[in-house]
């Protein structure tokens, strides 16, 4: 039996693809226009835009700072996460339970907030590199992300297996790299991607604790748009699209996107 | 090499929860052992200690001539067996059971010969490239035994072994875990909240109750002579009257039990323990008959059990469940009386 659909929810469910599709549509069509302004629908097609966002050289530069950023703050992140998220599902009858909610506290602080705080704490406070205060600030910001999803994965982790482990032979630390870390594999390479992504694409954390000499490349892109109104901004914002869907597509080609979900 | 685990003097506790009180108990060389009791009894505690995960507040534990009291759980060489069987789900069946001899330092070929040996003697032979998920409850099991034996260790530990199986493979693996346990001589410790599964399994059964030991006997003395009223009601026996000692009736001891009926219990089958003491049966010890010594009581509503009728009977004492023969049904409302019969009742000394 085929089940009937109201019309006016496939109408509904367009309007809702068009609404999330859109944007992402128009950006493109604008990055490949032959003009010096940003126009949809383009009006010429060409790639120079893209070439420009190469040439630039600040483009370049902060590219490399952002991935840079990204992958080193998500480590750092992982790095403090992962013990966290361990010591949290191990020891969840022996632990106060707001020990979990600490470290969920950076996404419910507003992350202007958490950017001015670490501008006036750390940056000015300190007065640590520009480069190390926005490599705190990132690691700082995808945190939660960190131990939320390995503790994910740790919550359908049966601890009698570590103890299994522990039984024949092997300590405790060894048990962890040897038998934990493989089964929680998947969480974590999920956590990297997610905190990767939200590195990759913040600004309101950086727009704080950027300075002379050292940027983001969407901190950049705000900057080239107050002077400049050409489609390089389209340009750099369908790059950094293309490395989040083929990151994204990796994740789910190789672990499935089920791993976000959980 | 076969060697005995002593607990002596063993006290633990969560927090602020005592949860073993100054437990003793020894394991004899190739015995196994198994601690029967309600969750919450203290047995799983007890077999954590063991095994090193839990440290205890006081006492000792040695197994042979080791002091195992405060090594790390990895120096303890203790093969045991998880109720969630607990494999290794990233590695092979084969890889699962090598575990223990890498940690020991076998190479790789020794290893899996060693391994494919054990697994072969557990029947898997054929599942040894398979993982864990792809396998049976009743594989897993197996795998995880395998895992344990394999390290040849001297003493063996069993936390609900056979929970998460159905009924007819949980007969079949407790057989083929007692047979290993005896082929290799282990000593072994089993904890099970399955008063079946204990009774056919151990030499000797340790019931446990709110941290200690209430009885530790073979299952035949447990099962026949409980030493007192909680192993009696464990064991099933339903029927618990206190009673006194009052008089002397000729070769008899007269005594009386609550609401005011006596009983004539003659010396030659019966031993009073006290003047207080608890009268316990089993339905079948009670036999309802029309006429004789015993209990009087009048009948209320009969079940049929293949075996025999069963009665729930209203006496002076209170309600009673006692069984009759099927050649001589009676009916509710009649008046009959209850015979103890003393091969399958006990009297026990009165709980302070």
């Amino acid at each position: 039996m085929r089940r009937r659909i109201h019309p006016a929810l496939v109408g509904f469910a367009a309007l809702v693809f068009l609404f999330l599709l859109g944007p992402l549509v128009i950006i493109l069509g604008a990055s490949l226009s032959n003009t010096t302004y940003l126009a949809f629908p383009p009006e010429g097609l060409t790639l120079r835009w893209f070439e420009n966002a190469f040439e630039i050289s600040a483009f370049r530069r902060t590219m490399v700072t952002s991935f840079s950023l990204a992958t080193l703050g998500t480590l750092l992140s992982l790095a403090i996460g992962i013990p966290a998220a361990y010591a949290m599902a191990r020891y969840r009858w022996h632990l106060p339970r707001f020990l979990g909610n600490v470290f969920v506290l950076p996404v419910l602080v507003p992350e202007i907030v958490l950017g001015f705080a670490l501008m006036k704490s750390v940056a000015t406070g300190l007065d640590t590199p520009i480069y190390t205060t926005l490599l705190v600030g990132h690691a700082l910001l995808v945190l939660p992300y960190c131990v939320r999803v390995v503790g994910a994965s740790l919550a359908q982790f049966d601890f009698s297996v570590e103890e299994a482990a522990v039984s024949l032979g092997c300590p405790r630390w060894r048990a962890f790299f040897t038998v934990v870390l493989p089964n929680i594999r998947g969480g974590v390479i999920a956590a990297f991607v997610l905190a990767f992504i939200t590195s990759l694409n913040d600004v309101s954390i950086s727009i704080f604790l950027t300075g002379p000499g050292v940027s983001t490349l969407p901190i950049q892109l705000l900057a080239h748009m107050e002077q400049f109104f050409d489609p390089t901004i389209a340009s750099v914002s369908v790059l950094l699209m293309f490395v989040t869907v083929v990151v994204m597509a990796l994740v789910e080609r190789t672990l499935g996107l089920t791993f976000l979900a959980r | 090499m076969t060697v005995s685990l002593t607990l002596d003097g063993v006290s633990a506790s969560y927090g602020k929860t005592r949860v073993l009180e100054d437990l003793s108990l020894e394991v004899g060389a190739g015995e196994l052992v198994s601690l029967l009791g309600a969750s919450g009894c203290g047995k799983t505690t007890t077999l954590r200690l063991v095994a090193g995960f839990l440290a205890p507040d006081a006492g000792r534990i040695r197994l042979g001539d080791r002091d195992l009291t405060r090594l790390p759980a990895h120096a303890r060489d203790i093969g045991l067996v998880f109720q969630t069987y607990a494999l290794f789900p990233h590695l092979t069946v084969l890889d699962n059971v090598g575990f223990g001899l890498k940690q020991r330092g076998l190479g790789r070929a020794a290893r899996r010969a060693k391994a494919g040996e054990m697994v072969e003697r557990v029947g898997l032979s054929g599942f040894a490239d398979r993982y864990p998920a792809n396998l049976s409850g009743g594989q897993r099991q197996r795998v995880a035994l395998a895992r344990a034996l394999v390290i040849d260790p001297p003493l063996l530990m069993f936390d609900e072994p056979l929970s998460n199986l159905d009924a007819k493979l949980r007969v079949d693996m407790r057989v083929e875990i007692r047979r290993l346990q005896r082929a290799n001589g282990t000593t072994a410790l089993y904890v099970t909240h399955d008063q079946e599964e204990a009774f056919s399994i151990s030499d000797r059964v340790a019931i446990m109750d709110r941290g200690r030991i209430m009885q530790l006997d073979a299952p035949e003395v447990l099962y026949s002579r409980p030493a007192n009223a909680f192993v009696a009601d464990f064991v099933g026996f339903d029927t618990l009257l206190p009673m006194r000692a009052v008089a002397e009736a000729g070769d008899a001891v007269r005594v009386r039990m609550e609401g005011g009926a006596t009983l004539d219990l003659p010396r030659s089958d019966w031993t009073v323990p006290a003047q207080d003491f608890l009268f316990a049966a089993r339905a079948d010890g009670l036999l309802v008959a029309r006429e004789g010594a015993g209990i009087p009581a009048r009948l209320g509503l009969r079940t049929y059990l293949g075996r025999a009728y069963q009665y729930r009977c209203e006496t002076p004492a209170g309600e009673l469940i006692a069984n009759g023969p099927l050649s001589q049904p009676m009916e509710p409302g009649e008046t009959a009386v209850l015979i103890p019969n003393p091969e399958q009742c006990c009297l026990l000394p009165a709980e302070t």
